[in-house]
């Protein structure tokens, strides 16, 4: 009795400052949505008619900076890079990571802590800081130019992170299952790959959905490791073809819509992964 | 049982070969691509080295102290605390706001969570192209001074290309681009804050201000070291949305440590300069995080629960 009148009364105190939340909410949507908004109209107008009325609703729509685009190898080429080295790095911080999680969670040896607080290091400096130094060792090595030195730079940075995140899950496993696996004569080996790995693919796709969002959106390592246009990724791409067409603006804008509707679309469809690995990943750091 | 702790059980050497197969692929691109580099980076700064044939030219700690005495260099520092310092003064505290706002049950809660992270998904390319065109100097071409002189006397503002502005533009972008991330961090904090404690709170008399002030942002003071932290080491390594929007312009006003190192070591290739700026950015992440680590171990209030 006492529960529900302090509901009704709460629920009629919560009115006002209702239409005011959603007020501030918003205006604050509005803001966020706005310069996209703003964008996509830019990318369906001429240049003239952006000059002319550069905020209205294109009416009819032109489509042409969208064919222009389309129609150039050169767009699809940087599509076509971007994706190697999203589909590659995600996949070496899939097997390198879960490898590692899985004996720091699972396995006794000496040195563990050691060996585990070594390995995180590398949450203490982003990849901004420690990028000259990557660049003279590619280049000692040869692999200056290279899809295969974005990728593995790229997979590098995402070990520390990553690991943190998938020993977390994997220690959430109950010990008694290793155990019982044990006991049937399941070697290590076998534990991890036909009942960890499995049981732990919610987060594996959480850690796999953010590995790919940071590569795909990744310029600095493509910017200094690649020199030859056949090799650009997306984000290059596009900064170049800014810098080119900057007096273009509707053609500029058309070709932005384009590279950011793959990353909002895999946002819409994998936005639960990509929160559930931030929040793993930051709060857990 | 004594057989069990032999290391020469058939079992024990499975396990050792096994943590050694599996930990190998981490180290190794651990070592190359990060420990190695930094050492390498260590040699190279000792030398006026501009990349072509051996590094010969040992100049020992000149480039450091040409470094720690350069403006332009110490501009780029002061920029880079006063982006640390707008960040944790406003961007923290109005996500902190709109996460309580928002809170656990509003309706509409996960379309206004989408909306507000979709910033943080887009790249920093396409970010600081879209943000050019809003700061754009040209009222019939930039948004921003479209609505400005909507405002009776109000002139059309140059921002970028402003030295005076330019840092202002840069954080309400990088405001824009990363408050759905902190957002959705303390919206995960509030998430494991159980509702008794609230509402125990509510019915003994406290109002919505002194629950907030004294119940919820307490418990969440996990999350919010949690943010602070990832705050000042991204505000100290900004590159991309400055590189790009300013260059580091006009006239260096809009300088920050990354963009300095880059301009050195791959604009002006000179290699060795631009390793030392590269390990004293190093430097003040390692002191900040050390210092964090140090400072921030405090109880967690929900650690026992």
């Amino acid at each position: 009795m006492e529960t529900a009148q302090y509901h009704r009364s709460s629920a009629k105190r919560k009115n006002l400052p209702r239409f005011f939340q959603y007020f501030i909410l918003s205006i604050i949507t509005v803001i966020i949505i706005a310069p996209i908004v703003v964008l996509i109209f830019g990318s369906l107008k001429t240049t003239g008619e952006m000059y002319a009325s550069p905020y209205t609703i294109p009416n009819p729509p032109h489509w042409e900076n969208y064919g222009q685009i389309l129609l150039q190898s050169s767009f699809w080429t940087l599509m076509r890079n971007s994706l190697v080295v999203m589909v590659s790095a995600t996949a070496g911080v899939l097997a390198t990571c879960s490898l590692a999680a899985f004996v720091f969670s699972r396995m006794q040896f000496r040195g563990k802590e050691l060996a585990f607080n070594f390995l995180t290091l590398g949450l203490m400096f982003p990849i901004t800081v420690a990028i000259m130094p990557v660049y003279l060792v590619i280049r000692d090595i040869h692999l200056s130019n290279t899809l295969l030195a974005v990728i593995l730079v790229q997979t590098a940075f995402g070990v520390s992170g990553n690991i943190l995140i998938l020993r977390g899950f994997f220690l959430s496993v109950p010990r008694e299952l290793q155990d019982a696996a044990s006991i049937d004569g399941c070697s290590s080996f076998g534990f991890f790959w036909r009942i960890l790995i499995p049981l732990a693919r919610p987060a594996l796709s959480a850690v796999g959905a953010l590995t790919m969002i940071v590569s795909w959106n990744d310029l600095l390592t493509p910017l200094v490791i690649l020199d030859s246009d056949k090799l650009w990724t997306l984000p290059l791409g596009t900064m170049q073809y800014q810098g080119q067409y900057s007096s273009d603006v509707s053609l500029v804008a058309a070709f932005v819509t384009l590279s950011a509707i793959p990353a909002i679309i895999f946002y819409l469809f994998a936005e639960r992964q990509i929160v559930a690995g931030l929040t793993a990943g930051a709060l857990k750091g | 049982m004594k057989s069990e702790h032999n290391s020469r059980s058939p079992r024990k050497v499975q396990d050792n070969l096994t943590i050694a197969l599996f930990l190998a692929p981490a180290f190794a691109l651990f070592l190359v691509f990060l420990v190695y580099p930094i050492f390498r980076s260590l040699y190279y700064s000792l030398f006026n080295w501009n990349g072509l044939g051996p590094a010969v030219d040992f100049v020992g700690l000149d480039n450091f102290r040409q470094i720690v005495t350069d403006k332009i260099f110490l501009t780029a520092v002061g920029n880079g605390i006063l982006i640390v310092v707008l960040s944790l003064a406003i961007q923290l505290p109005f996500s902190l706001a709109l996460s309580i706002m928002v809170g656990r049950d509003l309706p509409g809660r996960a379309f206004f969570r989408t909306i507000f992270f979709m910033p943080y998904v887009l790249s920093e390319v396409i970010t600081a192209i879209i943000w050019m065109g809003l700061f754009s100097p040209d009222s019939s071409q930039g948004l921003i001074n479209a609505l400005l002189i909507l405002i009776p006397g109000v002139q059309p503002q140059t921002f970028l290309s402003d030295p005076n502005q330019v840092m202002a533009c840069v954080f309400v972008v990088l405001t824009w681009k990363y408050f759905g991330l902190h957002m959705l961090l303390y919206m995960a904090g509030l998430q494991s804050i159980p509702r008794e404690i609230e509402e125990a709170a509510l019915i003994d008399g406290a109002n919505t201000w002194q629950m907030i002030r004294n119940i919820t942002i307490p418990l969440l003071s996990g999350t919010i070291r949690t943010t602070i932290y990832l705050s000042v080491l991204g505000s100290l390594t900004q590159f991309n949305l400055v590189w790009i929007m300013t260059k580091g312009g006009p006239v260096n006003a809009s300088e920050v440590m990354a963009t300095y190192m880059y301009r050195f070591g791959f604009v002006r290739f000179q290699l060795g300069y631009g390793s030392a700026v590269a390990l004293v950015m190093l430097l003040i992440c390692l002191a900040f995080s050390i210092a964090y680590l140090r400072l921030a171990r405090q109880p967690d209030y929900l650690g026992g629960m």
